[in-house]
């Protein structure tokens, strides 16, 4: 059987802020379709990788290829096709959800009324439907969450980053989002956490940073 | 890639939509540019201005107001993660920059359509001067949007965002308001609007527009990186 | 270095000596003889500027800090030329025209406003903390500033129709005597900075190398433990999941 491409190959991946390293030595190789958990205490890089998982952020040395994307040379070849959930959700607070998904609909060049039919599928599936016209600023941190995770898969990326996704949400919106975001299809997955359990419960592989 | 065109619509959209709906950044700049009216009336102690000294209040008047709106620019960006989401989507960053620079300009322009006849009520003896005014005005909003972003998305990173715009961006602004103080002055002479080396100042203006347009649209990229 | 630092202290002693003792006296008196260190002073500054928009345009494509420190140092130089090309043209101006400071010169006036604009690449680099994000702005900043130069010394000059009867109004129009003094003396000031300026890069790479050294003895700064690999559930076996 041909060993197919690997989604992630990192080679002696460095991160440095000014002086301080914040990322040394790390070397992972993840198939396509498979889920890694990055674990780790605070301050231990976990962001960090997946910030340059996702392009946001120039490795400082070591090669990191990503999609089959050198980074950081051929970074603008990897945009649009990751999906990102950060601990922040990039939601703007003036905006409704609607509206975000939209505006992010938009800039992913997604054809506008099949973009329209999904954003309505997605904010069903989170139980964000009736909501999906109010301003973020006026949801609890849980619901823009919800949002934001609609917002992650919306453009159906190859690879998804999660940073604490779980993050403000209760158990039943656990469900819901995990649905949106959890394993399967042909989807990698790279999920940053710090419930250990419930990371590996999910988790193909697991890379403990420290 | 999504092509520019749309992306940029979209941001402007967004930022025009966001605007409507918080009336932030307009109002403040009204406001903020008749009480400075009214404080030239008073510092200067004149009732009736013309000339040089019309040109000048009305500039500066323009510019410290224009400064509120650019101080503002990105900072749902910053706070609300639009940078990232302009760097994850496939399009050209530079979008970002086209954006933001023509949502400053509608807000400039925004801002002299209230202000100029306010101006031209309080200070002139006639309103001859505002279709002649319209084109300097024009150049001037273009040359103060495009370097009002490219500096407001440099103070915005950094950790002195409302100190670090004015002070960058007022000696970096000093050509262009030369040039549409000189443009302006004739055009508001008591015995009405006159057109002293009008060419020239409105090719000047031009000029510095271009130039930094140019330069923006070159550097933008590097200022999105991380 | 040595050498160039010898060739500096020749070329500007030879200058002086030469405005001194061999160029003429104006018909204004011994104050023009400022001339001699205002203009020179100016002229390398702003060259310094053009100099630092250079580095910073390297600087961005290649993405070296070495250019970085090179259009830092450059700017830095340039600016306390400046200071000096500013307080020789309140001299001169003092002398020429009896008043400390004159509006109606229009190469003076631009030269402030190009000083004031430079003057704010410190507050720049010192509000950004992160060091690339620091370099990259301070860059951008640079060229920004490098095509204001121009734009600037344009509007000024077309503001003021009225310009002063000028020593310097093109260097054709000096006695040769003085352009030779002058020119030597222009010399000079160039290798005055370029002798500066490395001195400064050669201080900031050792101070850089003593920081460094202070870091490997500093935990805060160790290098994390590489990251351990594990593969779950354990049963599974695949090549690729042995830890490293």
């Amino acid at each position: 059987m041909p060993e197919p491409e690997p989604a992630i190959v990192l080679r002696g991946l460095r991160r440095d802020y000014g002086e301080r390293p914040a990322l040394a030595g790390v070397d992972l190789e993840l198939q396509a379709g498979r889920t890694l958990a990055v674990l780790g205490p605070n301050g231990s890089g976990k962001t960090t990788l997946l910030r340059v998982l996702a392009g946001l952020l120039r490795p400082s040395a070591g090669e990191a290829s990503v999609l089959g994307c050198p980074l950081p040379r051929e970074t603008w070849r990897l945009r649009g096709r990751v999906g990102y959930l950060g601990h922040r959700p990039l939601l703007y607070r003036d905006l409704s959800p609607r509206e975000n998904l939209r505006l992010a609909g938009r800039l992913h060049g997604l054809e506008r009324d099949g973009c329209e039919a999904r954003i309505e599928t997605l904010l069903e599936a989170v139980g964000m439907q009736r909501r999906g016209d109010d301003r973020v600023a006026e949801l609890s941190a849980g619901m823009a969450q919800r949002v934001a995770a609609c917002g992650a898969v919306l453009h159906e990326p190859e690879l998804l980053l999660l940073d604490e996704p779980d993050s403000h949400l209760d158990a039943a919106a656990r469900d819901s989002v995990g649905a949106l975001i959890g394993p399967g299809g042909d989807r990698t997955r790279v999920l940053v956490s710090h419930e250990r359990e419930r990371a590996l419960a999910e988790a193909d592989e697991a890379l403990e940073l420290s | 890639m999504t092509s520019s065109r749309d992306a940029c619509l979209a941001l402007l959209g967004k930022d025009l939509r966001v605007e409507l709906r918080t009336l932030r950044s307009l109002p403040a700049m009204a406001l903020f540019a008749v009480t400075t009216f009214v404080i030239f009336r008073f510092g200067l102690d004149r009732t009736e201005l013309e000339g040089g000294l019309a040109a000048g209040v009305l500039v500066a008047t323009l510019l410290f107001a224009a400064m509120l709106a650019i101080n503002r620019l990105f900072v749902a960006e910053h706070e609300q993660g639009g940078f990232e989401l302009v760097r994850l989507s496939p399009v050209d960053r530079t979008v970002l920059f086209a954006a933001k620079a023509s949502a400053l300009f509608v807000y400039l322009a925004v801002l002299e359509l209230v202000a100029v006849p306010i101006f031209a009520l309080f200070f002139l003896e006639s309103g001859a001067a505002l279709a002649p005014l319209v084109p300097v005005l024009l150049l001037a909003n273009l040359g103060i949007a495009v370097t009002g972003t490219l500096i407001s998305t440099i103070a915005t990173m950094s950790s002195a965002r409302d100190l670090l715009a004015p002070l960058i961006l007022l000696p970096l602004l000093i050509p262009l308001v030369i040039a549409t103080a000189n443009a302006a002055e004739p055009l508001l002479r008591a015995g009405g609007p006159e057109y002293d080396r009008f060419g020239t100042w409105l090719a000047v203006l031009g000029l510095y527009d271009l130039v930094f347009a140019l330069v923006g649209y070159a550097v933008f990229d590097f200022l999105l990186e991380d | 270095m040595r050498t160039l630092a010898i060739a500096t202290a020749v070329t500007l002693l030879a200058g002086y000596a030469l405005a001194f003792f061999y160029a003429p006296v104006e018909a204004e008196g011994f104050i023009q003889k400022i001339f001699y260190l205002h203009v020179p002073l100016a002229i390398v500054a702003l060259v310094g500027f053009a100099a630092a928009a250079v580095y910073a345009i390297q600087h961005l494509r290649r993405d070296d800090p070495a250019y970085d420190a090179k259009s830092y140092v450059a700017i830095h130089m340039s600016v306390i030329f400046g200071t000096g090309a500013l307080l020789t043209g309140a001299l001169w101006a003092k002398g020429q025209w009896g008043v400390w400071w004159e509006w109606r010169e229009p190469t003076l006036v631009s030269f402030l406003i190009i000083f004031l604009l430079y003057c704010t690449y410190y507050p720049l680099r010192y509000a950004i903390e992160d060091r690339d994000r620091q370099a990259r702005y301070a860059s951008v900043f640079a060229i920004t500033a490098g095509a204001f130069v121009p734009l600037n010394f344009l509007a000024v000059r077309l503001a003021e129709p009225f310009i002063h009867p000028r020593t310097f109004s093109s260097a054709g129009g000096l006695p040769p005597e003085m352009l030779q003094a002058f020119l030597v003396c222009l010399l000079g000031m160039g290798l005055l900075w370029v002798t500066l300026v490395r001195f400064e890069l050669e201080a900031k790479a050792a101070s850089a190398d003593i920081g460094r050294l202070r870091r490997a003895l500093d935990p805060g700064y160790a290098e994390p433990a590489p990251p351990r690999r594990t593969v779950v559930p354990a049963g599974v076996s695949t090549a690729e999941g042995t830890p490293r």
